[in-house]
């Protein structure tokens, strides 16, 4: 019993982490469409920016907020006008092509430009252990449940109780009404892009000290994005977390009581499961198809 | 076509033929890989250009049919009966996957196809009874014909050139059947198509299955090309490479993947001379076609005929270039 | 008609027809490494190595007179890719071919180094690679045949285990190591109570430290890449997983230290290349290395530096610049710090192509590698 409590909770840390990069995802989907291959190499490269601000000689606070603004500019503003404004009219494939090819850009950039070798991160809290029922668990990982748990709520706060937010959520709805009704649409959706760009920092801060900082760390995360995104509902953000939390803990406890050598089969059959039977996704509202 | 299009062709042909005997062993492998290469691309083409739906399962289908014909191979089995069971064999697989992942739309599909993928990738890895698993399968052996050794390099390319060509004239006269308009339908309405009467899930399954068969054949060729095969090669990574072709040829253009094709296997050589860069710019390169020209190349070439020339006929190409977006 | 010919002609340049010129008064020593790719951390370890050294022997003239040129060629980590890049240098009639590390690739490209009669300098570890009757391959390291075995009797004889648990990561690497190291414990009748398999790059080992635990084998063979050693270190430490962790070259690494911070204190292993040993030409190495490259290398950096002398002693014995006179001479040849100080310790290359040098059973005491034991050369 110990056994599986301690899977339970290292399995909620990690699908913590999962969560918010998830989260990131389907915002870019729900409001304009856009389905991000390179979502993974987002929460990668944040990380790289705060070392070279910490080799530049900036404190870590300093660094990281360093890192976050840079993210915003980059991975949000840059982004959207280089990359995805041109080519929305195009439709959906050429942006996924783009982004695919932006994904093996940003990769072997930080490999190139910084280093091949995994690179320690600071952690935000020194590495103790606590002790919770029986099982055992980092404070690491009880801080990035925390913040995630934070930026979530946050998040809701953002875009349910203001006005911006709520001008964003109708924008993911229902672009031309929201036109209609003067909501500025282009600006919401680069809102939604610099949103993203913030998540992505947070969670490339809260994943590099446990994950390293490696330029090869985009590939598992960016499936475990879409994973968590798909079964916890594409077009809902409580849907990004729930979908997170399980991909996070299944695994674990997949490998432990089922097989280690499949134990990355055991997500990809359920979201196979998910598209087939409710595609929708566990919260997610059903899409409708226009004509 | 075209006056100038069946001249152009023409001289690829000629082109395609003469070249082995002004080319080292490697330029050989080369443009073998991309005989090999096109006849997926042309497979997802039809899949994606055609009938319109986003599969990333191709790079898996290539799998399956170089493992088949890797191991039927040492067992004695003649390599062309290998080569149509693996054809056979991602035909039916194609079938079975399409059957329930073509109910739902276009971007499910694609991460369908992308976990199917990936489970494939895990079941030739941990089966080691059966692949060898991540050990791989070396040395599967070239075929002989009716008495024509394949083994050199120059004279397996001819076999890959000639299987290349008679697939696509195969598939050219399929396109050109009811059949074929049936799936150019699919593509720009399949709701309008439905209230004609079209059975767009046959259709579109019957698309999605000849297109992964493709896949198989290509991969049937792959592994006597390369004579090692391992898991890492048919994972996602080829899957994208696939679709990166068909797009940057121009999907659903017939010469788009022979183009994209090209262009995937050249351009990384002629930026090898960057030393280490090469990726990037690779990247870079395909992020900037794909801002220019998001119908390919032979979208681009359309365009710019269609500019100096005047509109003469309205080709049956793909809807990316007009507005389909939000 | 212009359009054809302008895009054959760019073609034909692209495919290599117009072979590079190569002055006389260089030797075409081409390297495929895994530059990018899931062993880029190995392949740009070994391209350093080797970078140090052709460097250092040019500035001294070059061997026989001739500099030495390496273009250097990425696998991508992929073998058919590989295989290509060594079809295009095999094109322009190399010398000896360096590499690659990944021993998939090996594999792949020993096929075609071996038609065309031409040595391959190899950074790969799996026992296969001369076990197929090659005389054209030669290792830089130990094969796992060989250091499997020093590891098995260390369970049997230090730790008197007579149970053990297998944790290793999942590629050619990985299932090699484990494959070797479970026909040795059969043969030394030690029971293999756990076999746990990993994925590159995983970072939650919460799943496997359970599984260890419950299955409380005697002691636990660690066999993962750098990063992964390092994380699981910390989680083993974390749960409290008490029994003797023993590993390879991988899990003693000062890089690993440093990364699983006091979690790697207590482990212990077989080393086969370090920059800790003790010996000064070794430390002296690294120091000019993390001078040049400003990074701490690996084993397969040293694989690389000594692979570079090796060509370089091999080639001055023999005195001239011949292939298959060079795979002759290095069958059987022993070459000591002493007549080449490049080679750092020494080794001698065996019938096979495999390499017998000393090695070392480390342990990790109080964050540094410590040196326990010196293991003698395995043959004479």
């Amino acid at each position: 019993m110990a056994s599986f409590i301690q899977l339970l909770v290292s399995g909620l840390a990690t699908g913590a982490i999962y969560a918010l990069i998830a989260v990131g995802f389907t915002l870019l989907w729900q409001t304009s469409q856009t389905i991000n291959f390179a979502q993974g190499e987002f929460v990668m490269l944040p990380a790289f920016f705060v070392l070279a601000a910490m080799n530049a000689g900036a404190p870590f606070w300093l660094a990281a907020l360093i890192g976050i603004a840079f993210s915003i500019v980059i991975l949000g503003l840059l982004f959207k006008v280089v990359i995805v404004d041109p080519m929305l009219k195009y439709g959906v494939l050429p942006l996924v092509i783009s982004t695919i090819a932006l994904s093996l850009f940003l990769k072997e950039s930080a490999k190139d430009f910084y280093s091949s070798q995994a690179q320690p991160f600071p952690a935000l809290v020194p590495p103790t252990d606590v002790q919770i029922f029986e099982a055992v668990v980092s404070t690491q990982s009880l801080v990035v449940l925390a913040i995630a748990i934070l930026t979530v709520v946050a998040l809701n706060l953002l875009l349910n109780k203001t006005r911006v937010g709520r001008q964003m959520q109708a924008t993911a709805q229902n672009p031309t009404l929201a036109r209609i009704l003067g909501i500025p649409v282009r600006l919401m959706v680069l809102y939604t892009f610099l949103l993203n760009a913030v998540l992505v920092a947070i969670a490339s801060i809260l994943v590099s000290p446990i994950y390293l900082a490696k330029f090869t760390n985009g590939e598992t995360l960016g499936m475990a994005a879409f994973i968590a995104a798909i079964i916890g509902g594409f077009n809902q953000v409580r849907g990004a977390i729930l979908g997170g939390v399980i991909l996070g803990v299944l695994d674990n406890l997949s490998a432990a009581y089922i097989s280690s050598q499949y134990r990355g089969a055991f997500p990809l059959i359920i979201l196979i499961i998910v598209i087939l039977f409710r595609p929708q996704g566990l919260l997610g509202r059903l899409e409708e198809r226009t004509v | 076509m075209t006056r100038m299009g069946a001249i152009i062709v023409g001289l690829a042909a000629i082109a395609a033929i003469a070249a082995p005997f002004f080319l080292k062993p490697f330029g050989i492998f080369l443009i073998s890989t991309w005989a090999v290469l096109t006849i997926a691309a042309i497979g997802l083409n039809l899949t994606l250009g055609y009938a319109g739906q986003i599969s990333l399962a191709q790079g898996a289908f290539v799998g399956i049919g170089a493992y088949t014909v890797a191991l039927l191979t040492p067992l004695g089995v003649p390599f062309f009966i290998a080569f149509f069971a693996a054809g056979l064999l991602c035909f039916a697989v194609g079938w079975l996957l399409g059957y329930p992942a073509l109910r739902v739309q276009h971007h499910y599909l694609a991460f369908v196809t992308l976990a199917f993928t990936t489970l494939v990738f895990l079941v030739l890895r941990n089966e080691e009874w059966l692949t060898n698993g991540i050990y791989g399968i070396t040395g599967t052996p070239r075929p002989t014909l009716l008495g024509w050794k394949t083994t050199a390099a120059r004279d397996f390319y001819f076999l890959c050139l000639g299987v290349l060509a008679v697939l696509s004239f195969a598939i050219w006269w399929m396109l050109r059947s009811p059949w074929g308009r049936a799936f150019v339908a699919l593509r720009e309405n399949p709701i309008r198509a439905l209230s004609l009467g079209l059975d767009t899930r046959r259709y579109t399954l019957m698309a999605f299955a000849i297109g992964s068969s493709l896949g198989g054949l290509s991969g049937a060729l792959h592994a006597p090309l390369v004579q090692f095969i391992e898991p890492n090669s048919f994972a996602l990574g080829l899957s994208f490479n696939l679709l990166l072709m068909v797009i940057v040829g121009g999907s659903g253009y017939f010469f788009g993947p022979f183009v994209g094709a090209l262009i995937a296997v050249l351009l990384p050589e002629w930026l090898r001379i960057t030393q280490g860069y090469y990726l990037l710019l690779y990247a870079a390169a395909i992020m900037v076609l794909m801002a220019f020209c998001p119908s390919g190349v032979l979208g681009l070439v359309e365009r710019a005929r269609i500019a100096l020339v005047g509109r003469r006929k309205e080709p049956a190409t793909s809807t990316l270039a007009e507005g389909a977006g939000p | 008609m212009f359009r054809s010919g302008l895009i054959a002609s760019c073609i034909l340049a692209g495919v290599g027809v117009t072979s590079p010129v190569f002055a006389q008064s260089t030797v075409y020593i081409p390297a495929i490494l895994e530059l990018s790719g899931a062993g880029a951390v190995s392949g740009t370890n070994f391209r350093d190595g080797m970078l140090m050294a052709i460097d250092e022997i040019n500035a001294k003239g070059g061997i026989l007179g001739k500099k030495i040129e390496t273009p250097l060629l990425d696998t991508q980590s992929d073998a058919g890719i590989s295989r290509a890049q060594v079809q295009k240098v095999l094109d322009n009639k190399p010398y000896v071919i360096i590499g690659p590390v990944f021993s998939g690739s090996v594999l792949v490209d020993m096929l075609l180094t071996q038609q065309a009669e031409i040595p391959e300098i190899v950074g790969g570890e799996a026992a296969a690679i001369t076990q197929k009757g090659n005389p054209y391959v030669f290792r830089t390291s130990f094969g796992q045949q060989f250091s499997m075995p020093k590891i098995a009797n260390y369970m049997r004889d230090g730790i008197k285990a007579k149970t053990v648990g297998v944790l290793w990561v999942n590629n050619d690497f990985g299932k090699g190591g484990r494959d070797t190291f479970n026909k040795e414990m059969n043969a030394r009748d030690i029971k293999v109570v756990a076999d746990i398999s990993t994925e590159s790059g995983q970072a939650d080992f919460s799943a496997d430290v359970v599984k260890l635990k419950s299955a409380n084998a005697d002691a636990i063979f660690v066999y993962l890449n750098e990063e992964e050693s390092a994380r699981f270190l910390r989680e083993a430490r974390k749960q409290g997983l008490n029994k003797p962790l023993i590993g390879e070259t991988t899990l003693l690494g000062q890089k690993v230290i440093d990364l699983a911070g006091g979690a790697a204190n207590g482990v212990r292993g077989h080393v086969g290349l370090t920059i800790d040993a003790p010996i000064p030409a070794v430390q002296e190495f690294a120091e000019r290395f993390k001078k040049r490259f400003n990074y701490a290398c690996d084993h397969n950096g040293i694989k690389g530096y000594t692979g570079v002398y090796f060509i370089k002693h091999v080639t001055e014995k023999i005195g001239k610049f011949d292939s298959k006179a060079f795979a002759e001479a290095a069958h059987g040849i022993t070459i000591s710090p002493k007549d080449e100080p490049g080679i750092l310790m020494e080794a001698t290359w065996d019938k096979n192509g495999d390499i017998d040098r000393i090695s070392f059973l480390g342990e990790v005491v109080d964050g540094k590698q410590k040196i326990v034991e010196t293991l003698p050369k395995l043959g004479k």
